[in-house]
């Protein structure tokens, strides 16, 4: 597979009468995402917002991040199977508003939205305070079941940034990155000597807000499955908003995954990149044996010397983390495992629910319970109030009086990135 | 400005006598003792030790309380910016005085304490909590090996400079604290598979946790006669949420009176943030059975279910608070005379 | 009473009884409603039985 991501680099963002994009700047036709988004069954409302980083912004409750992109060569446009037809994805020329993002924000559906914050200590712990952030407010009709209100939400995001992505059509992208990887076959003649790798990235699949979609079917139905890079690089998966904010896989993060792309730096100077094994973390035990079992089982038919498995969420997810690296190790593949830890507010516990003594090579990301001070915004898009029902949030968590808010890393969108998007970790003192 | 430093030794290390002095008082003196002498002149112009607290090593851990108070008092006159101990080398008692004047200090002062034991001295564990404790050899053959590194420690310490138990080598207090480092969560991972495959050293930034045992309760003889109780950490609580329990990493435990309703089912509902909570708000129940243990009391298979139902969410909760709702939680089913407990978890 | 009974063993939990799923440990909504009610009693009849039984390590019901 072949795919070239052209990014237009985006420095700047406006109101404007039309969507375009004139020497990096990226202007937003309010009434063109207001109409096209009230097609979708559900929504009753939408308001469009921005906010750039340094802004004293705050924006909360925070559901998902999408990149705004447009394919203009190759099949699958879109989200295949959940906002086009189904059709492989993964191939051709994408132009990808670089630098630009549709948060999507609006009444809670469940615990799990966040925050983020684009200046000042806030700002440091998400990696979307960098972003240009064009933020869509969805109400949705009364008498929506919360499965259904998710659905609206999830659709509305994606379907914003489609069209915003169109206004990259036409421009010519400031870089262009290839990536390409053929048959397993062709790639180890290629490179006969280097060690192969395989990423098993895991995706929580518990139900209303906890699901990951590929190709439009809920991981929580599937067998773990391979598929390749590009193909996730080019919107076969997204987030059904799930897990708490600080460790949920935005569709953002999927679209830019960057355990695939830093693997994909390597390939063919000192690793074999073989493919990208998507696996599901279910709610029954026998459910986690079966996917933790054919999840070793893949990644040895497919020959890999090395793992790397990242986590989605935490608590019961540890348990599948940990079984899929004994099942790896047992086989002779040497597995890295990339997760957050719960380590309490004054980071005295123990860090993980389950334990394996094969579990030698961890990255962490963070403790989810690392508790920040977020001073006072000049503007909030959203609600601050929300805090109080959050993942990481606590009644009281928001002074309404000085305008101050505290809360859990729990909270902050991406902060503890498990696919390695951020640069947190843990140190012992 | 040169700081003041106060430091502490047992009977031995102050010059007043061997095991037979082990219980004299704790006495305190505006001169440099023993150690306290060979540690001022390794600190230099940057501190100052300006007296010797002594107390006899028996005397310190059979009369605490008396020994704290005096200890207080003499904090609260000479005022000190630092607070050196030992070297206690595995001297078990010495090692013991260490830690409780570690542990007193740090609950109710502001002052940092540094001490220095072996690996193996039982105090080390109380120690390294409340102070920075230097590793020391086993015997007071090591004192010039121990001095040093201890008051590099204590240099830095008075100068404000960031310390770290991998960098200045005293041992981790146990604490994971969070920090943003240079290089990606993706880019580590990697790095560390190709020192794998390399077979070069690597180092795990989580080690794997280590979980205590728990002895098993003794079975009830006659369950017919027996109260149970029921106890979850799926997050079920009176519809509106009283209490405000967080719906993740939870803060604190609620109890409700479930004496006079047959199930949870109409009253109840989910805030846990961890699992789909349709199914739980539809029918409470199917995570905390209050409605089954009903109809067992009824059918008289069960003496009582207990009047009270505990709750909490399990999701993001750290350990630390886990047990300490389990103590508590615990503490009163017990007072109640509650026989067994039923713990659902989601 | 839990799902994950890796877990459970994990940390320790003496008398563990393997329940359904995590969203609904003691309850299964796929079923009709008379089976799951058997299903939730079996579940229950099984506590009783683990609280009356001596068990010297974390053991499975």
């Amino acid at each position: 597979m072949k795919l070239e991501l052209r990014k237009i680099k985006i420095s700047d963002l406006d109101f404007g009468n039309e969507m375009k994009v004139e020497n990096g700047k990226l202007f937003i036709d309010k009434e063109k995402i207001i109409s096209g988004l009230k097609e979708i069954p559900g929504v009753k409302d939408i308001k469009v917002d921005i906010a750039k980083p340094g802004e004293k912004t705050r924006i909360i409750p925070v559901k998902d991040v999408i990149e705004p992109r447009v394919k203009i060569e190759g099949k699958g446009s879109g989200f295949p199977g959940v906002t086009s037809d189904v059709e492989p994805c993964g191939d051709g020329k994408v132009n990808v508003l670089s630098g630009a993002a549709v948060v999507t924000i609006g009444d809670i559906v469940g615990f799990q939205e966040g925050v983020i914050d684009m200046w000042g200590e806030g700002a440091k712990w998400t990696p979307f305070s960098k972003t240009y952030n064009i933020v869509v407010d969805i109400s949705v009709e009364d008498g929506l079941n919360p499965h259904e209100h998710e659905e609206a939400v999830r659709i509305a995001g994606l379907r914003a940034s489609e069209i915003i992505g169109e206004a990259g059509r036409d421009i010519e992208p400031d870089e262009v990155l290839n990536y390409e990887i053929g048959t397993n076959a062709e790639e180890t003649e290629k490179y006969k000597d280097l060690p192969k790798i395989v990423y098993v990235e895991m995706l929580i699949s518990q139900g209303l807000l906890h699901d990951g979609y590929i190709y439009g079917v809920n991981s929580g139905q599937i067998l773990p499955t391979l598929i390749h890079p590009n193909e996730e690089l080019d919107n076969a998966v997204i987030s059904g908003n799930c897990v708490a904010a600080c460790d949920k896989i935005t569709t953002y993060q999927h679209q830019n995954n960057l355990v695939i792309l830093d693997l994909y730096e390597r390939h063919g100077k000192d690793i074999n990149f073989l493919g990208v094994v998507l696996t599901p973390e279910l709610t029954t035990l026998d459910g986690k044996f079966r996917t933790c079992d054919y999840t070793a089982k893949l990644c040895k038919l497919l020959g890999a010397d090395g793992v790397i498995v990242s986590e989605e969420g935490y608590g019961n997810p540890d348990s599948d983390l940990v079984m899929i690296c004994s099942r790896l190790e047992k086989e002779g593949i040497k597995t890295v495992l990339i997760t957050d830890e719960c380590s309490g507010r004054d980071g005295e516990s123990q860090p993980l629910t389950d334990t394996a003594s094969e579990a030698v090579a961890v990255v962490s990301t963070g403790n989810v319970s690392h508790v920040v001070e977020l001073e006072k915004a000049d503007k909030v898009i959203g609600d601050s109030e929300a805090i109080a029902n959050l993942a990481g949030g606590w009644a009281g968590a928001y002074n309404p009086e000085d305008g101050t808010m505290k809360c859990e890393l729990n909270a902050v969108i991406g902060s503890t990135s498990e696919i390695g998007f951020h640069n947190a970790s843990v140190e012992l003192y | 400005m040169s700081k003041n430093i106060l430091y502490y030794v047992n009977q031995f290390f102050g010059q007043i006598g061997g095991e037979d002095k082990a219980d004299i008082e704790p006495l305190y003196k505006e001169e440099k003792i023993g150690p306290a002498m060979a540690f001022d002149q390794t600190i230099g112009d940057e501190g100052e030790v300006i007296g010797t607290l002594i107390c006899g090593d028996n005397y310190f851990n059979e009369h605490l309380e008396e020994t704290l108070k005096f200890i207080k008092e003499t904090l609260d006159r000479v005022k000190p910016d630092i607070i050196v101990a030992g070297p206690a080398f595995n001297a078990g008692r010495y090692g013991m005085a260490c830690a409780n004047l570690a542990k007193f200090v740090e609950e109710n002062y502001d002052i940092p304490v540094v001490t220095s034991m072996f690996e193996e001295n039982p105090g080390l564990e109380i120690a390294k909590k409340a102070a920075y404790v230097i590793p020391a050899g086993h015997s007071a053959a090591s004192m010039r090996k121990t001095i040093k590194p201890m008051s590099e420690l204590v240099k830095k310490i008075l100068n404000g400079e960031e310390i770290k138990p991998k960098t200045d080598g005293y041992f981790a207090q146990g604490k994971r604290l969070t920090v943003l480092v240079e290089k990606r969560g993706s880019l580590r991972a990697i790095d560390m598979l190709m020192k794998r495959l390399n077979d070069e050293e690597f180092e795990t930034e989580l080690p794997m946790p280590v979980f205590d045992k728990v002895e098993p309760a003794e079975p009830i003889k006659d369950i017919s006669k027996a109260t149970i109780a029921l106890v979850t950490s799926g997050g079920i609580v009176p519809e509106g949420n009283p209490d405000r329990i967080q719906s993740a990493s939870a803060q604190k435990w609620g109890k409700y009176d479930i004496s006079s309703i047959d199930e949870l089912k109409g009253e109840y509902c989910t805030i846990h943030g961890g699992y789909d909570p349709v199914y739980a708000n539809e029918f409470p129940d199917r995570v905390a059975p209050l409605d089954k243990l009903k109809e067992l009391e009824k059918e008289n298979k069960i003496g009582k279910v207990y009047d009270y139902f505990y709750t909490t969410t399990g999701t993001g909760t750290s350990v630390g608070n886990a047990m300490k709702f389990g103590k508590e939680i615990g503490k009163e089913l017990k007072e109640a005379g509650v026989d067994g407990v039923i713990l659902t978890s989601t | 009473m839990a799902t994950i009974t890796t877990i459970s063993q994990s940390v320790g939990a003496n008398r563990i009884v393997p329940t359904v799923a995590i969203p609904y440990p003691v309850g299964n909504p796929g079923l009709e409603a008379e089976k799951e009610d058997r299903l939730r009693t079996d579940l229950v009849d099984r506590v009783m039985k683990a609280l009356t039984t001596k068990v010297e390590e974390p053991t499975l019901f």
